[in-house]
């Protein structure tokens, strides 16, 4: 065991799926040609006000909620006043003393199967900024300002993480929830959902925080980790070298898998906070905010129980179907297909159904194989039609075809065989044909029946029904 | 028949409409003047003289045809710093000296939806941060009582444009008395509204918190006329009130007998001029033949608006003016040599020395370390202020005291001394920190020069506020005397 605690906690950005930006009316659909999606307000022309976006109040009292956090009645925006090209206004319009949400709390899953509940400090609202552009831009730094305005939610952890893994696991958590409550499209990629992370060491037991440095800008679940552990890596060798960790805000190079310090000009960053006065104070009712909490869906580890308790699943499998509503909606459409095997219906949509989606890089969201048709061959697979084995191969034709289990069934003829008559047929015909292992198996060699067993499924083509033919087949064996 | 630039506002709206002249005689008599007068008093920074005519030949076709609104064919002009789609807005500064807002400001927007048309565009302080017009890009704005002299500040181009009848009446803003102290010195009438009252949209923003568009007219009838149109709920200004617009010109006439009028203390300090202090006694007594009730009010933490608002303002201005940084309008320096250098020169070189002390004065008191110790305790204060005022007006239903300390001062005579300079605002400041409507009216003259009467009122009671006003008006004809040269 180490002789460093790691500490961990993470600022987490997520971009709220409004129609329009936080305080103008500008579209903020992602791809759009530079600028296209800027408007006088966007750009900070002179004379402009912001006007706040009600949806995106909306979305984070609902993500308050979905933490059980404080949601405040009254809160407050303030701007955070910088110089940089893509901040068109030379300050962010976000919350600072009095945020939208505070107090809330994750629960995560350690890797022992164990619940950890993890502090949400505060999450507040804010705009993005924009982009500097500099590919195919020799010598020239373009600015895109089509993300500047978007609404942002920052949701802040509690220093409470103590390894790569479980910032990993509270970053899927928060991933899950935020597209459960439909306020956020997690993509990633475009970095709809990215976080900063706090990471300091101190020796085992001891009670103050060592000195932190922050990583910004991390946009997905490997780099978490991965940065992570290279920070903790080099601030324990740092320290046991004698050196000291320097407050200070890093960049992840995934390409070198290392973090380096930013330039200097973010350094001693006085950000000159006010309550921004053209913005009024965002002042809730607790009628408004009951009836955000009437629109929750049922979240995450409510479903993961019902599913858990509903089917008899295990914790890891209902943790896996809950991962997304649509997951979770699909699974329980097939098990209405065959409600007396709910654990048939968890393996094969975690198993032949992941891996084949997986293989093509699709999500469950796309349709390839409907839930009834699934559900339709595990009605085969239930009433003995077919071997589970058969079903593999039915599920290959499916995939391939967009036909139904019943006509691929029908059509390869692969309905299995319970004629016990049609089954003995072939038994004899294979005894007959391999006469010496038939001596050897008499003589005492019992492995030989495995070799039977094929003998007989290979001349049916898999299609003899499995317990029948061990039964027929030790009875003829016998003699 | 007078002239046309000895009419009023609401004269002229109604020579308009019973025919007696059109829109396009006014306006060219307008342009005349500017055009005679523009090289001694420097009030306008861009005259609109193609698209002033040719909206004047529209509003006479409405007018003929009887579809006008109601302000349709009266030429304005506007402050220089609310946006005007295609034509050039610079605040004053060669920051903007360049720069064509491709929309309206609502105020704008709203006067030309009336019938309105736009002259041109006034002179001012740079990013209405003065109180005597010299910091302009552009040249001072001289007083038309004297050239020699200052109009007042930041709205100091409208203020001269009205006094010398260049136009009947202009739009201006008030952050810290830049309406009402211009309005007394050049001897005219102006109203700063309600905070919240006039949408800041498209007001280049100097101190959000304080900023209120009003106007500048020969008489409170006029300021009536225009603020009923200008007033009221904007969807795109989150500060603006959704509150019912009343009829200003309709409640003009409401009689004074029994108003109680209360006389702030702390406006008749020892930087009060004596001879200012006589005007403003002689008006009182006016109120007093009028039927008004006068008594003495006390608001004990005024005298700290001036320091409260030197904090409070460049705080929200450092931050309000970071978007002039050579990236996307505005001033741009030459070659930069890398980013600092872009936003360090175009900066440098685009804002002149008040509105860069006022950046750095603002910087600071936001700085870490400092916040509390200022823009805190400012605020606190501010709130202090507030409170003063609703108690008072618990007692009395308007203010009145001098606009300020002395008639106009002569160019250049403060400018050294920015401290004195900002104290000529210590009787306006206090209306822009407790967001109240208060007007300036002329009451009397010192040395030949006008001074000014200013009423205050509660938040939303404009309607209140002008009649007083207007009542004074009613019974004094300083508000018709025009200066020598422009008569």
């Amino acid at each position: 065991m180490s002789a460093w605690e790691t500490v961990i906690g993470l600022e987490i950005h997520a971009q709220l799926a409004t129609q329009s930006k936080i305080f103008s009316g500008s579209a903020t659909r992602y791809g759009a040609p530079p600028n296209a999606q800027a408007n006088l307000v966007d750009l900070g022309y002179p004379g402009v006000l912001p006007v706040l976006n009600a949806a995106a109040v909306r979305m984070a009292v609902k993500l308050g909620l979905a933490l059980q956090a404080r949601i405040a009645t009254h809160s407050v925006f303030a701007r955070k006043n910088y110089f940089y090209p893509d901040l068109p206004k030379g300050y962010q319009i976000s919350q600072y003393e009095l945020p939208i949400v505070a107090q809330g709390a994750l629960e995560i899953v350690l890797e022992d199967g164990t619940t950890k509940r993890i502090g949400v400090t505060r999450a507040h609202l804010e705009e993005d900024a924009g982009k500097s552009l500099h590919e195919g831009l020799p010598g020239v730094t373009g600015i895109d300002l089509n993300r500047a305005g978007t609404p942002l939610v920052e949701i802040v952890s509690e220093p409470e993480l103590r390894s790569a893994k479980e910032a990993v696991a509270y970053m899927k958590k928060m991933h899950t929830l935020v597209r459960y409550l439909e306020i956020c499209d997690g993509n990633m990629q475009e970095g709809s959902f990215r976080c900063d992370a706090n990471v300091s060491v101190r020796p085992q037991g001891a009670q103050r925080f060592g000195t932190r440095a922050e990583i910004k800008n991390l946009n997905s679940f490997r780099f978490v980790e991965r940065a992570i552990n290279h920070e903790v890596a080099r601030q324990i060798e740092l320290l046991e070298s004698g050196g000291q960790v320097v407050q200070e805000t890093r960049l992840y190079d995934p390409d070198r898998g290392e973090t380096r310090p930013m330039r200097s000009k973010e350094e001693a960053n006085d950000y000159r906070y006010f309550p921004d006065p053209d913005l009024l104070p965002v002042v809730l009712s607790e009628e408004f905010i009951e009836e955000v909490r009437r629109t929750l869906p049922e979240l995450p580890d409510e479903k993961a129980r019902r599913l858990q308790h509903d089917y008899q699943l295990s914790a890891y499998d209902a943790g896996v179907l809950s991962a997304s509503r649509e997951l979770a909606a699909y699974y329980e459409e097939v098990v209405r297909a065959v409600p007396r095997e709910p654990k048939l219906a968890a393996n094969w949509v975690m198993g032949e159904l992941a891996a084949a989606l997986n293989k093509e890089n699709l999500e469950i969201t796309s349709g390839r194989l409907p839930a009834e048709r699934l559900g339709g061959l595990l009605t085969r697979i239930a009433d003995g039609t077919i071997s589970g084995k058969i079903a593999k191969e039915v599920f290959e034709s499916m995939w391939a075809s967009g036909a139904s289990a019943d006509s691929v069934i029908a059509e390869k003829g692969l309905r299995q065989i319970t004629d016990s008559a049609a089954i003995e047929k072939v038994i004899d015909e294979v005894m007959a044909k391999n006469p010496a292992q038939l001596g050897e198996y008499r003589a005492g060699k019992d492995k030989l029946f495995g070799f039977f067993i094929g003998q007989v499924m290979k001349a049916t083509g898999g299609k003899a029904n499995p317990a029948q033919l061990n039964e027929l087949l030790r009875r003829k064996l016998g003699g | 028949m007078s002239e046309l630039h000895q009419l009023s506002l609401v004269e002229l709206a109604a020579g308009l409409r019973a025919r007696r002249f059109s829109s396009v005689e006014l306006v060219r008599a307008c342009l005349e003047r500017i055009d005679r007068h523009q090289g001694t008093l420097n009030a306008f920074i861009s005259v609109t003289r193609e698209q002033a005519l040719r909206e004047a030949q529209a509003a006479d076709r409405a007018l003929a045809a009887g579809s006008a609104g109601p302000l349709a064919g009266l030429p304005l002009a506007h402050k220089d710093l609310f946006c005007t789609a295609g034509v050039r807005t610079t605040c004053g500064s060669r920051m903007l000296d360049n720069f064509v807002a491709p929309y309206d400001a609502t105020v704008v927007a709203r006067l030309r939806a009336a019938g309105a048309i736009m002259l041109g565009k006034t002179n001012m302080d740079e990013f209405a941060m003065g109180s005597s017009n010299e910091t302009s890009y552009y040249g001072p704005v001289r007083n038309p009582w004297d050239p020699a002299l200052v109009p007042g500040g930041s709205s100091g181009g409208s203020a001269a444009a009205v006094a010398a009848r260049l136009v009947p009446a202009a739009t201006a803003t008030d952050t810290g008395g830049s309406i009402r102290q211009p309005a007394a010195l050049c001897g005219i009438t102006g109203l700063k509204p309600t905070y919240g009252r006039v949408s800041r949209y498209g007001m280049v923003a100097f101190a959000s918190s304080l900023d209120q568009g009003g106007v500048l007219s020969a008489s409170v009838a006029d300021a009536a006329l225009l603020l009923r149109e200008m007033a009221g709920f904007d969807p795109h200004d989150s500060t603006s009130v959704d509150t019912p617009v009343p009829d200003y010109p309709a409640e003009l006439e409401q009689p004074l007998h029994g108003l109680k009028i209360g006389l702030l203390r702390e406006f008749f300090d020892a930087g009060l001029e004596r001879e200012n202090e006589q005007c403003v006694r002689e008006a009182l007594r006016v109120y007093g033949e009028l039927g008004a009730e006068l008594s003495e009010v006390s608001l004990p933490h005024l005298p700290l608006s001036v320091p409260v608002y030197y904090v409070v303002a460049p705080a929200e201005c450092s931050s309000n003016l970071a978007r002039y940084d050579g990236v996307r309008f505005g001033h741009r320096c030459e070659n930069p040599r890398d980013l600092q250098d872009l936003y360090r020169r175009s900066r440098g070189e685009g804002f002149g020395a008040e509105v860069k002390r006022r950046i750095m004065t603002g910087t600071y008191v936001l700085s870490a370390g400092y916040y509390d110790a200022y823009y805190l305790k400012a605020q606190r204060v501010r709130a202090l202020i507030n409170e003063d005022f609703i108690r008072a007006f618990e007692r009395v239903d308007v203010l009145i005291g001098p606009t300020t300390p002395t008639p106009a001062f002569a160019i250049g005579a403060k400018t050294a001394d920015p401290i004195t300079m900002y104290l000529n605002d210590i009787y306006t400041i206090g209306a822009n920190l407790a967001g109240l409507p208060a007007v300036s009216v002329p009451c009397g003259f010192v040395r030949g020069l006008p001074v000014g009467l200013q009423v205050v009122g509660r938040h939303f009671s404009e309607a209140r506020v002008l009649a007083t006003a207007h009542a004074y008006q009613r019974a004094t004809d300083w508000h018709r005397r025009i200066p020598r040269g422009y008569a």
